[in-house]
């Protein structure tokens, strides 16, 4: 019972992790005051240029990177679109994700049915083996370990850092900033690059570890649930952690439901992850005036220095 | 000694109006400068040159002898310009100090900068408290902020950009004590404003704008304000014709008028008492961001209250009914924003009329009859001598004194019986002000009630035949204007009227102590 | 040194407003190009079978109507909406619900012989749609909560529950097992319009829909109220527009035209309810609506580029071994370039020269 209750903590975090990555970058982007709806669309750019250079090179870690440079490049289309030539963020956001989903089916064709070898959970010798704390600190795979550093670093940088409070700063008022001399573009810009990143290596995540292949829109709607989730999380770095394992463990019910041999069709527990968005989504916003307080205040509005 | 500031044939075009045409403008080290000029003279179009946050498109400046190029407000700031906006550059949701730190290039965080502020803020009798959130201070305390921003970079040049339309009578007297005192240190002061007497006490020079070009300088210590206004509008101030009024039955009656701020960063209403009677125009004074808006949203009907006799329209109980139902009974409307509440920016000036006057037979079986719409915008741009293309130029393309002229024609032509209108000349050259006035003073003395929120208070006490004071949400007893003065009403600003002693008068606070 | 700055126009340009899908048009084309010969096939021919084969014969003709009519439909009502700020991105999933109420109809009355099964459908079927549309409407109202994303989870949630049908209740008893339904009966099929052809009378629902969407949104006050919600939702509420009676209207007309097509499909070239019913028509309505403008007449052509973009896929995956994928590319190309070249609506180029000495006179 005890195992079965670790392996589940072990399976909903690595669960919640593609999840922890992409909605962490999509934060930081808002915080500037930019709506990225493309998530969706990076996460598959990510997932696929991950694997396909994971493959041909035979370095899962390269692969990572060019997942996050993946994400990052078509996050560039989408600030060049929205932030200099002033494109409505929606409509952007919303092309974005549909041209990310035909750019990876494109050019993933040949990568369909490709086995690779995933990146491996840590083995420091011996230390898993130390009963249940061993495995729950150091079973996780490296990836883990790094989107909670993630988690620490926008964390601290939001709150402690200079730089933090420019871009809280250009998210709640971009006119107050840029007459104080900030230059908005260039932070917005930044930010949504990083939330590209961040998405992308959420992808990475996924087709190089969490189910070591690639399959065209295999992100199965976790780009728009980590959009989902920053809402949730009311743009707090903590509550899109909190976030991102519930709905990792909602994902793994159906699994476990066959586990159990629980006798219901697969579909229903395939549609729990979407519902339980809907439901988490519309009990958080009831609260209008808290949503308000938390939202950065130019959120999805262009700007235009003398516009 | 070499001028602090000098400028030389500055122009700047936008799409389709000149703002500055080659302007001179030279301002000495410790003088206080004023900029005088109506509405859309170029002012501060200049003044954004001067901050290096709009780019001229030619002309030269140089600072303290030497020519600069000011590419932005970070160069600005080097050179040693401070800027206090009209509409603050302050971020609502962060502290005093955050504020600040984000303006100060070296500093870093805000724990060792709030000695400093509290330092600069007493010295000057700017009382600041560093940890406080601006969404929890006053319109006069925010302007505070923004001048120890600007302070604690030791400017030598300070802009101020129209910075009394913030303040109670009272508090102006304390910020002029204290830009002389900064002037006195050797700060130089670029003082814009359209009020001539504030300028006649403050400034030691003067220069007058007017569309766009410098149409002289002056002492305007010397000068009267009849004469400085000749200068800046080119003629003799336009003048209102006021009858006796005649008031007749109540309007509106607002009774016990409470509402909760529907955001974080809105002011309560709290038991709020007003009644409007016909052939009557009362005036609602008080500093902005102390509950104006949201009481025009609750009359307006863009936000319903939960008693349906709260507010009583013309003997209905509307307090429950949305703004189309309470426009049914009578009333009209002209928000304080023109573009984008009072019109629609893209659309026409004919679809802007369709937006409230559908009920003058512009529609038959819900279907738009577009004749009868182009014809009510065009016989209101004629009526009320709108300066525009035609019932389609959009919205966007009229200058402000012609938008509000057409949005009050357009809600005059609806013939309501109560005309509610927020801050009527905001913005608004001096002959579209005097005609806005005027058509208020006709509306009444046809059998109109009209309520007028401003913060001017020339203004009120020109066309109001009584006068209240919204204070922190809550609205003092309307006088008849014969028996009040702008001394008072200053007072009222300050929210003296909402501690009462024991028979209801308000404690002043020299009897209270 | 000379720089090239965005400024902001005085007016919209009109001109630019038409210029730009075409513009975003001839970019797709381009790129296709570049792609085809990167992928080393002649690029002329590629070109020729991706958009002009699809065109040559009847059939062919008729097939690119057939195509476009669902994808008009969905844009018409999702327009609507858009016009006024409400984001409903889940047609597809509007789309299967009708599918769904539509087939089940069919289904139930598999052996009657009257004439009213099919109009039964499809009144039942935009039921559906309005019913899918519903939720995201009732939760942006009540709760505030944001319509994109809970409509487009619906998209999912609703293909599951077709899933769900085919492979049980609905599965035809006689189908070998296969996930399917029982084929619909002949009064359940919509009459073919052009021997020859599948062209079917579902073509005059989408040009009606295409009509009535005109109507509403450039005549009726409610049209031009939903206009006033878009542009500017303080004047709304303002002038006293309802903001939920808005997002109804908005969702609502979303849902029954995505319902209509999702009707449109099973009574017309499939026949019967599969696990999936549409290959992605609610999404590509979303790109149609935007390179048509929101305007009806736009959507009119845009739908017909776009069932292009369908045929060309699937001739240049038959003829070339190209992917079909190709097609989804194509699609959000088109878009971003349209919101890319849309910028010169509200701003113009101009070369700037920073003030010298020399010109300030």
């Amino acid at each position: 019972m005890m195992d079965h209750a670790i392996t589940l903590l072990l399976l909903t975090l690595a669960a919640g992790t593609p999840l922890v990555f992409a909605a962490l970058g999509e934060l930081v982007t808002e915080k500037s005051g930019v709506l990225n709806l493309g998530v969706e669309g990076m996460m598959l750019v990510g997932a696929v240029v991950a694997f396909i250079v994971a493959t041909t090179s035979q370095s899962p870690w390269l692969g990572v990177a060019a997942g996050m440079a993946g994400g990052a490049a078509l996050s560039l289309v989408f600030a060049i679109v929205t932030l200099s030539l002033h494109a409505n963020q929606v409509a952007s956001g919303l092309a974005l994700s549909l041209f990310g989903i035909g750019l990876s089916a494109f050019i993933g064709l040949d990568y369909v049915s490709v086995i690779i070898e995933p990146i491996r959970p840590l083995t420091v010798h011996g230390l898993p083996d130390i009963p249940v704390v061993g495995v729950l600190l150091f079973g996780h795979n490296p990836l883990v370990y790094l989107s909670l550093a993630l988690f620490a670093a926008i964390q601290w940088f939001l709150s402690r850092t200079r730089a933090g409070l420019v871009l809280r700063a250009v998210g709640e008022s971009p006119q107050s900033a840029h007459a104080i001399g900030i230059s908005v573009v260039r932070i917005r810009y930044l930010a949504v690059l990083f939330g590209g990143a961040c998405a992308g290596l959420g992808g990475a995540y996924l087709s190089l570890v969490y189910s070591p292949s690639w399959a065209e829109g295999m992100t199965s709607g976790r780009g728009w649930i980590a959009l989902a989730l920053v809402v949730f999380a009311n743009w707090k770095p903590w509550r899109v952690l909190a976030g991102a394992y519930l709905f990792g463990g909602v994902t793994l019910a159906q699994f476990q439901a066959q586990g159990m041999g629980v006798e219901l069709p697969s579909q229903y527990l395939a549609m729990l992850p979407y519902i339980a968005t809907i439901v988490v989504l519309a009990i958080i916003s009831r609260n209008a005036a808290v949503i308000k307080q938390n939202a950065p205040a130019s959120l999805g509005r262009p700007f235009h220095p003398e516009g | 000694m070499s001028p602090r500031l000098q400028l030389s044939g500055i122009t700047k075009r936008y799409a389709n109006v000149v703002a500055n045409n080659a302007i001179d403008l030279t301002v000495l080290p410790g003088e206080i400068h004023a900029v005088l000029g109506e509405n859309g003279a170029g002012k501060s179009t200049l003044m954004k040159i001067i901050y290096g946050a709009v780019k001229p498109d030619a002309g030269t400046i140089a600072w303290e002898g030497v020519p600069v190029t000011i590419a932005n407000p970070a160069r600005a700031r080097r050179l040693g310009i401070g800027m206090v906006f009209q509409h603050f550059s302050l971020f609502e949701t962060l502290t005093v100090a955050d504020n600040i730190v984000l303006a100060l290039e070296n500093e870093r965080t805000s724990v060792e900068l709030s000695d400093r502020i509290r330092d600069v803020s007493n010295r000057y009798g700017l009382p600041l408290d560093p940890d406080r959130h601006v969404h929890t201070m006053s319109v006069g305390e925010r302007q505070r902020v923004e001048i120890v921003r600007c302070l604690l970079q030791e400017p030598r040049l300070l802009i101020m950009d129209e910075p009394t339309s913030v303040l109670t009578p009272q508090a102006v007297d304390k910020l002029f004590a204290t830009l002389r005192r900064l002037a006195t240190e050797g700060c130089s002061v670029l003082y814009i404003s359209h009020k001539l007497n504030e300028i006649r006490a403050l400034c030691h020079k003067a220069t007058v704008l007017r569309g766009g070009r410098v149409t002289g300088d002056c002492d305007p210590r010397h000068e009267s304000s009849s004469s400085l206004a000749r200068m800046m509008i080119g003629g003799e101030l336009p003048q209102t014709q006021h009858r006796a009024a005649h008031a007749g039955a109540d309007v509106l009656v607002v009774r016990k008028l409470t509402l909760a701020a529907d955001d974080l960063f809105g002011t309560s209403l709290s038991d709020i008492d007003l009644s409007v009677r016909a052939g009557e125009i009362v005036g609602i004074a008080g500093v902005s961001g102390n509950g104006q808006r949201e009481l025009m949203t609750a009359l307006s009907g863009e936000r319903r209250q939960d008693e349906a006799d709260t507010v009583t329209l013309l003997g209905t109980a509307a307090g429950r009914m949305g703004a189309a139902q309470r426009r049914a009974l009578g009333l009209a409307f002209v928000p304080e924003e023109r573009l984008g509440r009072g019109a629609v920016p893209e659309m026409s000036l004919a679809e802007n009329a369709l937006l409230t006057a559908y009920r003058k037979g512009m529609v038959a079986h819900q279907f738009v009859r577009a004749g009868v719409v182009r014809d009510y915008a065009a016989r209101t741009l004629r009526t009320y001598g709108v300066n525009a293309a035609g019932p389609d130029a959009t919205a966007r393309s009229l200058s402000g004194g012609n938008l509000q002229k057409f949005i009050i024609g357009r809600e005059l032509g609806q013939h309501p019986r109560l005309l509610i209108v927020a801050q009527p000349t905001w913005g608004v050259d001096v002959g579209s002000a005097a005609q806005i006035r005027q058509a208020l003073l006709d509306l009444r003395d046809r059998g109109g009630a009209v309520l007028v929120v401003s913060e001017e208070l020339d203004e009120l006490f020109e066309i109001c035949d009584r006068l209240a004071v919204i204070a922190q949400g809550r609205l003092s007893d309307a006088k008849p204007v014969a028996e009040t003065n702008a001394e008072e009403i200053g007072l009222l600003m300050s929210g003296v009227f909402i501690h009462r002693d024991g028979e209801g008068r308000y404690l002043r606070p020299d009897s209270s102590r | 040194m000379m720089r090239i700055r965005l400024e902001p126009r005085a007016e919209p340009s009109r001109f630019a407003g038409w210029l730009s899908p075409m513009v975003a048009a001839v970019a797709v084309v381009l790129i296709g190009l570049v792609l085809f010969s990167l992928m080393g096939r002649n690029p002329w021919h590629a070109l020729y079978v991706f958009f002009i084969e699809p065109m040559n014969t009847l059939y062919d003709a008729g097939e690119l109507v057939l195509k476009a009519s669902p994808i008009m439909l969905c844009a018409v009502g999702l327009s609507i909406g858009y016009r006024a700020n409400v984001w409903n991105i889940g047609a597809e999933g509007q789309l299967i619900m009708g599918a769904i109420a539509g087939g089940g109809v069919a289904l139930a009355f598999h052996d009657s012989d009257s004439r009213w099964v099919l109009p039964a459908m499809f009144v039942v079927g935009a039921a559906g749609g309005m019913a899918w549309a519903a939720i995201p409407a009732f939760l942006r109202t009540r709760c505030n909560t944001n319509e994109i994303l809970v409509s487009l989870m619906l998209v999912y949630v609703a293909s599951l529950i077709l899933s769900l049908l085919v492979h049980g209740a609905w599965r035809d008893p006689e189908g070998f097992n296969f996930p399917q339904s029982k084929m619909f009966a002949e009064t359940a099929l919509l009459p073919i319009l052009v021997a020859g052809t599948r062209l079917n009378v579902g073509l005059f629902i989408a040009l009606a829909a295409v009509a009535a969407g005109w109507l509403f949104m450039q005549r009726s006050l409610a049209g031009f109220q939903m206009r006033v919600a878009g542009l500017a939702p303080a004047a709304a509420s303002y002038a006293g527009i309802s903001s939920s009676r808005t997002v109804w209207i908005g969702m609502l007309a979303g849902g029954a035209c995505a319902g209509l097509a999702g009707v449109g499909e099973v009574a017309g070239p499939i026949g019967q309810l599969l696990p999936v019913v549409s290959p992605g028509y609610g999404f590509a309505a979303i790109i149609v609506a935007f390179v048509g403008r929101l305007h009806p007449v736009g959507i009119f052509f845009a739908s017909l580029l776009m069932s292009l973009l369908y045929l060309g896929g699937e001739a240049a995956q038959m003829h070339l071994a190209l992917p079909s994928s190709v097609t989804g590319l194509f699609q959000g190309t088109l878009l971003l370039f349209l919101l890319a070249t849309d910028v010169f609506i509200r701003f113009r180029l101009r070369i700037v020269r920073p003030p010298t000495a020399a010109t300030a006179a």
